[in-house]
């Protein structure tokens, strides 16, 4: 149950080895009301790693097998998940970036990013809904990306699947309204993680850390989305108004 | 099935929805609790608790005040005694008894509280140090437990379940009906002597040397103000005034009581209209409005103990951002720590307005009542950053004072310190189990605390 501050105690990280997720429920922790973590993702040393880090925060930490790309098991993990008692906030934060060119010419691997990033996320989404639902509160942080908001050549197939989540979860927004749960879409642009390592960093790109600040402070302000850096908003204004034949030639 | 009603405590933070139901009359009560709710039940009142002990996130909710009915007043008997249903407030029993020369024994800073919530928060007013909180004066109550069966226990019947219920936040049933003993009275005034102090040792000296002369006494102090006279105050104490104290013009009409209305404030505040500037003006202007030194003087119940229920909803004028309410005791022998907290509070860069110095007597067996004998304080915090880290630098110092913080008023405390603070807890536990046992009752303060 949240304080008075909106400050949640209990968390639910879906793909809990993202740096985000755990940048989060490092910020929360610093919050100092947060008492359990629930990371939900594939097992293996990746999460046995971040489960570690959080326990050495004082936090109690909780494992789940969660498989994206297996939705017949969805029902179990969130099941599990609830079972403790209430979750404050639920992060969304697990994803593939892929590869931008097999992606679109290789009809597996288009596959396997639109059910990672689009499938598993709705999927989830709806049944982590109903368990907020029913709860009467809760909040949740849906990680999607400034890649979703003017699709790139470079990226498109990534951006395709984050403009379709995205679209999911503000409209979620819309139809929790009034009971209780309310509905965050991070927009972040270029985030300095293992996810990006060994790619340029894009113009404004940003830290975990700084996503995960924007990212609190927006859940527990109710707002609908956040990006980050804040500049982005404005960007994405102008960039989705040019042209195609100019954003074309553009060199990012 | 009734759509959910978003609830929120006094101090507007954290609302959640929940299915209200306003039964009026037991049977009605006791239904509700038997159908079942997967997320459970608690009771309201008027929704004075500043935080969240009567709201119920995606549960039921049962609105006590359609259960008003004042049922025998006897007083003849010694002590008067008057048996009401749960959902009276206390402003409607004490216009009824002041006709019949009877007083409420214990008022708490507003009238517009319910006895269920009297007796589930165990309120104090002016005069603990004297009489006791408000569970000393409950000969027996009605409670409504898990099974939909009612329980009528007092001091000597079950006491176990009566000091879990006195203080117990709702968590052990619904209390519907309560058998409480008044006090007789001549007038509706009070005789107060009031006194301004010029730093918080002055202030402390003064509370300790002559608090016992008087039945009611209270410090409203300047948070504001720093230095030399951190701590100054103004002290009023007093006790009910007598019909030959009155002035004539009074005398004629001793039992009338004076509480004007000066309307609703609208919900149209901004956040941040309580700041520093404005604290220190009100602190100011409160304290020098205030004589230095005056014996006697006949006040009315609004003058004497109520002045905020003049405005309605004055909650709103903190905005949407809400507040909070600190409040915390700690023993007579704690005087540093206390000092150190209200240094703590006034060089924080937080500002309060409304700020009350107490000195408690011996509190009761309450379980989880708050009063102890010692010190209490409380403010009043509008919702800022930064404001949740003061509050957990109180908490510290209270505990290791030995002290603890009121859940009437709590919205934020961690579950590990409410164990340090209440060692009786596990006893708490124990009733429960026993009355309980699947936890029908249930609040968002009880998921928070992990009750």
């Amino acid at each position: 149950m949240n304080d008075a501050f909106g400050a949640p105690q209990t968390l639910l990280l879906l793909g809990g080895t993202s740096d985000i997720a755990l940048a989060i429920a490092r910020r929360y922790r610093a919050d100092g009301n947060l008492r359990r973590v629930i990371l939900a993702a594939r097992p293996g040393p990746r999460r046995q790693t971040a489960a570690g880090q959080l326990r050495e925060l004082g936090l109690e930490v909780a494992e789940l097998d969660l498989e994206a790309r297996n939705p017949d098991s969805h029902a179990t993990t969130v099941e599990q998940a609830f079972t403790a008692g209430d979750v404050d906030v639920v992060v969304f934060a697990f994803g593939v970036l892929g590869e931008a060119e097999r992606a679109w010419t290789d009809a597996d691997h288009v596959l396997e990013v639109a059910e990672i990033n689009y499938t598993a996320p709705v999927h989830l989404g709806v049944l982590v809904a109903a368990k907020l639902r029913a709860q009467g509160h809760g909040s949740i942080l849906a990680l999607s990306s400034v890649a979703g908001t003017r699709i790139r050549r470079s990226n498109f197939v990534y951006g395709s699947t984050k403009a379709g989540m995205d679209g999911f979860f503000f409209g979620l927004a819309e139809a929790l309204r009034g009971s209780g749960v309310s509905v965050t879409v991070v927009r972040p642009g270029f985030v300095k993680t293992k996810m990006t390592a060994g790619l340029k960093p894009a113009p404004l790109s940003v830290t975990a850390e700084q996503v995960a600040e924007q990212a609190v402070v927006a859940a527990r302000d109710g707002k609908q989305v956040v990006w980050a850096p804040r500049l982005f908003q404005l960007v994405m204004l102008v960039l989705r108004h040019v042209p195609q034949a100019i954003f074309r030639k553009l060199p990012f | 099935m009734n759509d959910p009603t978003t609830l929120h405590g006094w101090g507007r933070t954290n609302p959640t929805p929940a299915r209200v139901h306003t039964p009026t009359g037991v049977d009605e009560v006791m239904a509700h609790i038997t159908e079942g709710s997967p997320r459970g039940v608690i009771a309201r009142g008027l929704g004075r608790s500043y935080g969240d002990p009567a709201q119920n996130a995606g549960g039921t909710v049962l609105d006590l005040t359609g259960l008003n009915r004042i049922l025998t007043i006897d007083a003849e008997a010694e002590p008067p005694t008057v048996t009401v249903e749960a959902g009276v407030s206390l402003d409607t029993l004490m216009r009824e008894l002041l006709g019949h020369r009877l007083w409420v024994p214990v008022l708490p800073g507003t009238r517009q509280v319910t006895i269920g919530g009297a007796i589930g928060a165990d309120v104090h007013g002016k005069n603990h140090h004297s009489q006791g909180s408000f569970g000393n004066h409950v000969r027996s109550l009605d409670l409504v437990t898990a099974d939909g069966t009612v329980h009528t226990i007092g001091p000597d019947t079950d006491p176990d379940l009566f000091w879990a219920t006195v203080g117990g936040m709702g968590l052990t049933g619904v209390v519907v009906r309560a058998t409480v003993e008044v006090q007789r009275v001549e007038t509706a005034f009070f005789s107060v002597d009031t006194d301004r102090t010029t730093d918080l040792d002055d202030l402390m000296a003064r509370m300790t040397d002559g608090d016992d002369n008087y039945t009611y006494s209270v410090a409203w102090f300047d948070a504001v103000t720093r230095g030399k006279h951190l701590g100054r105050a103004v002290l009023t104490r007093g006790n009910k005034a007598s019909l030959d104290e009155l002035p004539a013009k009074l005398r004629r009409d001793p039992l009338r009581f004076v509480a004007p209305s000066f309307g609703t404030i609208p919900d149209l505040f901004p956040n941040g209209l309580l700041n520093r500037a404005t604290a220190r003006a009100f602190s100011e202007f409160w304290f020098r409005k205030a004589p230095r030194h005056a014996v006697g003087e006949i006040q009315n119940i609004t003058q004497f103990f109520h002045p905020l229920d003049i405005l309605a909803d004055w909650n709103r004028v903190y905005g949407p951002a809400g507040f909070l309410q600190y409040q915390f005791a700690v023993p007579f022998t704690e005087g540093v720590a206390f000092r150190r907290a209200v240094e703590t509070i006034v060089g924080s860069g937080h500002v309060s307005a409304l700020n009350v110095l107490k000195r408690f007597g011996p509190g009761n067996p309450g379980m989880l009542s708050f009063p102890m004998p010692g010190w209490t304080l409380t403010v009043d915090l509008p919702i800022r950053d930064g404001l949740a880290e003061l509050c957990r630098r109180l908490d510290d110092l209270v505990l290791s004072a030995g002290g603890r913080t009121y859940l009437a008023k709590d919205s934020r405390v961690s579950p590990d310190a409410l164990r340090r603070m209440y060692p009786r807890l596990a006893d708490f536990a124990a009733v429960r189990d026993r009355v309980d046992p699947d936890r029908v009752f249930v609040s968002d303060q009880s998921r928070r605390l992990d009750l």
